[in-house]
């Protein structure tokens, strides 16, 4: 140990030379690796809300296709939403890489499945259940994946809509939103609800472009293009939307 | 001796570590009252975190076997992997023994789960609930690292510090003239437990939206709901 820290009054003054050492002169900023702020100042390529409810015929969830790269919009055309098997479908908010590396686990799973002659395909409550497991074993690591996830589509011929994020935090609903989404879309989803009980495909699909507006007006890191997945008996239907030409920024002019 | 706290190797670890807290608070209440022959427990069916209400219809009670009942409260992530953990422990003990595991057997099992997580704890309260051999009704209270009490009624959870003293005065007879002289019945539980949600839900925002009350008797476990205030 240096034989200076030993002295009784070791500094000049706080922060100040120390005796038998080199001087770091304030402000030159030397990053090290353990600099405890690294993450935050390099933050990595995320996605914002994902949305998803239950309706009459099955379920319903969309996630619009930007990669936010701290508040710089660095990607507009990725995808946060895959089809697992015909009766799962994963969307995940959160950081990208993380969710790409988890949609090559599960799709190599299904490939597995597949090979191996299963009789049973990867269902949505088998799916959310192995979720959980991984997720909350990598925050016990203290080695997380960065993802609000959502699984919709079935289990055991049941509509299914299930949440897990990063800890490992698991719940099914009728409704489940990540993100902006829990404070926009949630209330909408519920009132829409409480007015209908049972939606219809019809009327689920403009709920859908509703709530995924609201969070392009409102939510600076979404964007007017997204993916949206429908699930029913039938199997998954993922289509691309886009209402841009429908949104009405008159209000950002407004005295100039 | 003058060693500055940074220089530690308990500071410098890798950066991520300090960004990431592996816990969250997801609220919930649980209250437990055993009688002579019956045991009670109820638990609200709010799911929340911070402000938001996650979902309105999430019970956390967990039928172990036909005799005893668990409760937890906390963080929904542990409670998740602490009941699988002991779901497995007692499928498998009833594979091994061709017995299913009794109350009490159950209460040191999961004492022990939670000790075995002592300095990375799961942070949940439990309550457990069932018969003990002399058949009487019998509730466990339970810390996050393991500390077990046995008692006849309890709450527990993020609205533990309206409803238990209620129950002391009521079940407990604590600070009364005589105590408490008759045995509780399960009317008078009931309409306590009730009672004791109604009140918590106007002034704790964990708790609310709806409460599942099991009642546990020798001959089965029945199950009846009533709601909550929904802001």
């Amino acid at each position: 140990m240096n034989i200076s820290r030993q002295l009784v009054n070791p500094m000049l003054w706080s922060g100040g030379p120390v005796p038998g050492e080199f001087y770091e002169f304030p402000r030159i900023c030397r990053k090290t690796e353990s600099d405890p702020l690294k993450h935050t100042l390099y933050p990595s390529t995320s996605g914002t809300s994902v949305v998803g409810f239950t309706y009459k015929d099955g379920v319903m969830i969309a996630a619009d296709t930007k990669g936010s790269y701290g508040s710089l919009s660095r990607f507009m055309d990725i995808d946060r939403l895959f089809k697992a098997t015909d009766q799962a479908v994963l969307a995940c908010g959160g950081d990208i890489a993380d969710y790409q590396f988890i949609k090559d686990v599960i799709e190599q799973k299904v490939r597995d499945d597949e090979c191996a002659g299963s009789m049973k395909v990867l269902d949505a409550g088998s799916l959310h259940c192995w979720l959980t497991r991984v997720l909350y074993n990598r925050r016990t690591r203290f080695d997380p994946l960065w993802l609000d996830c959502v699984v919709a589509g079935f289990k055991a011929g049941k509509p299914f809509l299930g949440f897990v994020n990063k800890i490992g935090m698991a719940y099914e609903a009728d409704e489940i939103a990540s993100g902006f989404g829990v404070h926009f879309s949630l209330p909408m989803i519920r009132d829409a609800r409480d007015k209908k009980s049972e939606l219809t495909k019809e009327e689920a699909r403009k709920l859908m472009r509703e709530c995924m507006k609201i969070l392009y007006y409102r939510d600076c890191k979404a964007h007017h293009k997204y993916q949206i997945a429908d699930i029913t008996a039938e199997g998954v239907k993922i289509d691309v939307c886009d209402f841009k030409k429908e949104t009405n920024w008159d209000v950002a002019f407004y005295g100039n | 001796m003058a060693l500055s706290l940074e220089h530690t190797e308990e500071y410098m670890r890798d950066p991520r570590k300090h960004q990431f807290s592996p816990y969250a608070d997801n609220g919930g209440t649980s209250i437990a009252i055993a009688g002579d022959d019956f045991v009670m427990l109820a638990s609200d069916t709010r799911l929340s975190q911070g402000y938001n209400v996650l979902s309105r219809n999430h019970s956390k009670c967990f039928k172990l076997t036909s005799q005893t009942l668990l409760s937890s409260t906390g963080c929904l992530a542990d409670v998740l992997t602490l009941t699988k953990i002991l779901e497995a422990r007692l499928t498998n003990y009833a594979h091994e023994h061709l017995e299913t595991m009794s109350t009490t057997a159950i209460a040191q099992l999961l004492s022990t789960l939670l000790y075995w997580r002592r300095f990375f704890p799961y942070y949940v309260s439990n309550i457990l609930v069932g018969f003990d051999e002399d058949g009487k009704g019998v509730v466990y209270h339970y810390d996050p690292v393991g500390h077990m009490e046995k008692m006849t009624y309890c709450a527990s959870g993020a609205s533990v510090t309206l409803i238990q003293p209620l129950l002391d005065n009521l079940v407990g007879g604590k600070n009364m003239k005589d105590g408490r002289t008759t045995p509780i019945t399960q009317d008078f539980a009931k309409r306590l437990i009730h009672d004791g949600f109604v009140s918590a839900a106007e002034r704790e925002i964990a708790t609310g939206d709806g409460c599942t009350i099991y009642t546990i008797t020798k001959d089965d476990v029945t199950e009846e709901t009533f709601k909550l205030r929904k802001d």
